[in-house]
């Protein structure tokens, strides 16, 4: 669905990003993870179209997105959340939701359905006629995803939804995430938490220094010595081996 | 509650039509004006979030249009209305289109809406076309059909159904996506542009539609006072009074400019009693828009959500 | 015709000196507060009336009253920034520029209702002085405030670069919350930059009186014009500041030259407009 080649970035004199390929099937959720500052979120940023890429390609159902605006490329069913969470805050929770459901119908009475409809499934109930500025972190994080899912995307970018969330919000978030994809959304996630990951994914992409140094099943990602160094850090896989 | 404030409004709104006084009128015609104006202004600044310090831009567009169109070329002043929404609304894509593309926002949109009312004004004071600095008399011909009343109230009442129609387009912009769109970009751009609402086209969309109204206001200066010259159309008095009236009634609210409006004529009416000296008034509207700005930042349509949650 | 034409050059280049002193205050103020002060044509308004009314009154000459001007607005501002424009606008944006705004509308018809709306003209004994320089006539006054104008500007530039008050107020404009670990307190920091921008234009309308006239709206005049110099030359910028300072006159006196007195002052809206769409940092400014 997704076909991400070669994808390149350069701030200043910092290669933020070195000629990524990533695939995404129809159906799947697909992992992205790698430790801070390894270049995760600003490719999510190229693919999503709110930074123009250097060099490289996005291809989404084969057609080419490279150029597009973020906004055109939302229309055609791939739409990102952010990391840092980006309400309108003075709106409340249903009203906010409401600005995605209004991507894919005009009818006033029909978006506000959906989009309380959508707040109700994601667990926003209680909050939707308060206003979005008062909800708490996992209240906002929950709210990205509701507006997300409001345009009926094909594919959602999830860019660090569990990241300053406890544990029984995690398992809160991750239950949700399988129940988006059962509904038929193809799913993209970054995650610094590589656990979080391995429990959802079928595929793991590992960026680190701006390139991508594994990839697979989450199971063949753990035991891979190149990512235990990115993570640990230079030596970790060799001492580990010894300690093993 | 609603229908009995719906009540009051009507009311109050209508009692000039049943007294003679010239001086009730007038104060009635003053205030339905500056609040569609300011309305007009409220589509793109309160809604939008777009700032802008040239707004008698569009203003002074209209103003000059039907002055033009009927000392030039002898046309029925009731056509400038058309002409004026028409010629407002795209000068507000000109500008709008311009500046939103080059990515211009918050200050750096105000201030370039002030240099182009600056350009228009310049323009206006050096052409033939406008009579230059000398400005623009219209013939005194009064009668339904030319656009000129004998009575006040008749002029009232066409600034009435105006303003009844921008408010209108305000409660639609409230329900509609559109609407929705727009208070989006105004919350967050990035949000918006990634739950695909186009921010250019949208921000343009909404300079065009406020240009357009204020325009209207525009035209019936022109024929209620029969005069028009740069510094009235064009001039940076104008651009403050539409936005004084909204951000002390309330940006991006229905009713602020209304409750902005007759604020603004009641503090000029009563202060005029104390200290009847030029520039009181103005400086007083200064002083309550600071205060609004310092404890009070959703206007006083504001006021009633605080008092709710207090 | 080269004579007419090396005059409006001449002459525009002097105006542009102290356009460039307007206009470092403002991009002083927007590099540290990163604020559009909006109230700033007002200011030097009222920096004006203060030395008209020094000369008119009290018999002061107003290059003698600089000082005392300047240090008078200094108070103005630094009360300005204490006590209104920090305390209304709870540090957002849009309510900063409205309460500019605000303050500019108060200013203006404060004035209004104190001078009326008279025009007022001084005339010091050099008002009228020329030096023949050639075939050109060159105003001995303006000569006089292009000079001042670029010491206070280089006077300035060495009180930021040199002293610890200056290195602070930098400190602050490029990292709030550092400079607060350093012990520097951002608000006593934000005043006092706000109080030495105000102080440049209390200098500048000490120079620009005895050639211009003043009234309550004559901030208008030098609103647009201050900010055309400051995006011109990029925010925050202070060499921008005074090469756009001198740009900027230069043309404004072609621009009358060639467009006549009434076209001739589009020339400003226009650069001002045409900067900010095609190149918003400007001359000298870097990417924001």
């Amino acid at each position: 669905m997704l076909e991400v080649r070669a994808l390149s970035k350069r701030f200043g004199g910092l290669q933020a990003v070195k000629a990524v390929d990533l695939d995404v099937r129809a159906g799947s959720i697909t992992g992205l993870i790698g430790p801070n500052g390894a270049g995760k979120t600003t490719t999510f940023a190229m693919i999503a179209g709110f930074i123009r890429p250097d060099s490289g390609s996005v291809r989404l159902d084969g057609a080419d997105v490279t150029r597009l605006r973020p906004d055109r490329i939302a229309a055609r069913g791939m739409v990102r959340t952010f990391q840092v969470t980006q309400p309108f805050a003075g709106l409340s929770v249903a009203e906010n939701i409401r600005v995605g459901a209004f991507l894919r119908t005009a009818d006033a009475a029909e978006a506000t359905a959906r989009a309380r409809a959508i707040g109700t499934r994601l667990g926003l109930g209680a909050f939707l006629d308060r206003p979005a500025a008062a909800l708490t972190v996992a209240g906002r994080k929950r709210l990205e995803v509701a507006r997300a899912l409001a345009t009926n995307p094909k594919l959602l970018l999830l860019d660090e939804v569990m990241a300053g969330l406890n544990p029984s919000e995690i398992n809160e978030i991750v239950a949700l995430i399988r129940d988006v994809r059962a509904g038929g959304v193809t799913i993209l996630l970054i995650e610094h938490i590589m656990q979080a990951v391995a429990a959802l994914a079928e595929q793991v992409y590992v960026l680190a220094e701006g390139a991508l140094i594994a990839s697979g099943t989450p199971r063949d990602i753990a035991g891979n010595p190149a990512v235990i160094e990115a993570y640990l850090g230079h030596g970790a896989a060799a001492r580990m081996a010894r300690h093993a | 509650m609603k229908p009995v404030l719906a009540l009051l409004v009507a009311v109050v709104a209508l009692a000039p039509f049943a007294s003679s006084s010239q001086y009730l009128v007038n104060i009635a015609m003053l205030t339905a004006f500056s609040a569609f104006i300011g309305q007009g202004w409220n589509i793109s600044g309160g809604f939008g979030g777009l700032t802008s310090f040239g707004h008698a831009v569009f203003f002074g567009v209209g103003a000059y249009t039907v002055a033009i169109l009927q000392t030039r070329w002898g046309i029925n002043p009731w056509l400038g209305l058309p002409a004026a929404f028409v010629l407002g609304g795209l000068v507000g894509a000109g500008i709008g289109f311009l500046s939103f593309r080059a990515g211009l926002r918050g200050s750096y949109f105000a201030l370039v809406t002030l240099a182009f009312a600056e350009v228009f004004r310049v323009l206006s004071n050096s052409s033939d076309l406008t009579h230059g600095g000398l400005g623009i008399n219209v013939k005194l011909q009064l009668g339904a059909a030319n656009f000129q009343f004998a009575d006040r109230r008749a002029s009232y009442a066409v600034v009435l159904v105006l303003l009844a129609g921008a408010t209108a387009i305000a409660a639609w912009l409230k329900r509609s996506r559109f609407g929705a769109r727009l208070v989006a970009v105004r919350e967050n751009e990035d949000a918006a542009q990634a739950l695909g609402v186009g921010l250019v086209r949208t921000k343009t969309a909404a300079l065009a539609l406020s240009g357009a109204l204020t325009a209207l206001g525009g035209v019936v200066y022109t024929q209620t006072y029969l005069y028009i010259d740069p510094s009235i159309a064009f001039g940076v008095e104008r651009s403050v009074e539409m936005l004084l009236v909204v951000m002390i009634g309330g940006a991006g609210t229905v009713w602020g400019p209304i409750l902005g409006a007759i604020a603004l004529h009641l503090i000029a009416d009563v202060s005029r009693t104390w200290i009847d000296t030029p520039g009181f008034a103005p400086m007083l509207y200064g002083v309550v828009l600071l205060a609004i700005i310092a404890a009070l930042p959703g206007g006083i349509a504001g006021l009633k959500g605080r008092l709710g949650r207090a | 015709m080269a004579e007419i034409i090396a005059a409006a050059l001449v002459n525009g280049l002097l105006t542009g000196g102290v356009y460039a002193l307007v206009a470092l205050g403002l991009t002083l103020i927007y590099g540290v507060l990163h604020i559009v002060n909006f109230a700033h044509g007002s200011l030097l308004m009222v920096a004006m009336f203060a030395a008209w009314l020094l000369a008119a009154q009290g018999g002061i000459d107003p290059y003698l009253a600089l000082p005392l001007v300047a240090a008078f607005m200094f108070g103005v501002g630094w009360a300005l920034y204490r006590f209104v424009i920090g305390r209304v606008s709870h540090g957002e944006d849009r309510a900063i520029l409205l309460a500019t705004l605000g303050v500019a509308v108060v200013l203006d018809n404060l004035a209004l209702v104190i001078f009326t709306g008279d025009t007022r003209q001084l005339e010091t004994d050099l008002t009228f002085r020329v030096w023949e320089v050639g075939p050109l006539l060159v105003s001995v006054p303006k000569v006089i405030s292009f000079v001042v104008s670029l010491l206070l500007a280089g006077a300035l530039w060495a009180f930021m670069a040199r002293t610890d008050t200056g290195r602070a107020i930098r400190a602050v404009a490029r990292e709030p919350d550092g400079a607060r670990l350093m012990g520097i307190r951002p608000d006593r920091i934000f005043a006092l930059a706000y109080g030495i921008g105000i102080a440049c234009l209390g200098a500048a309308a000490c120079l620009l009186l005895p050639t211009f006239y003043v009234s309550p709206s004559v901030g208008n005049v030098f609103v647009l014009v201050a900010f055309t110099i400051v995006v011109l030359g990029g925010m925050g910028s202070f060499p921008g500041a005074v090469v756009g300072g001198l740009l900027i006159g230069v043309t404004e006196s072609l621009g009358g030259l060639l467009l006549g007195e009434s076209l001739g002052p589009i020339g400003i809206s226009l650069v001002f407009i045409a900067v900010l769409l095609l190149k918003p940092t400007g001359l000298f400014g870097s990417v924001r």
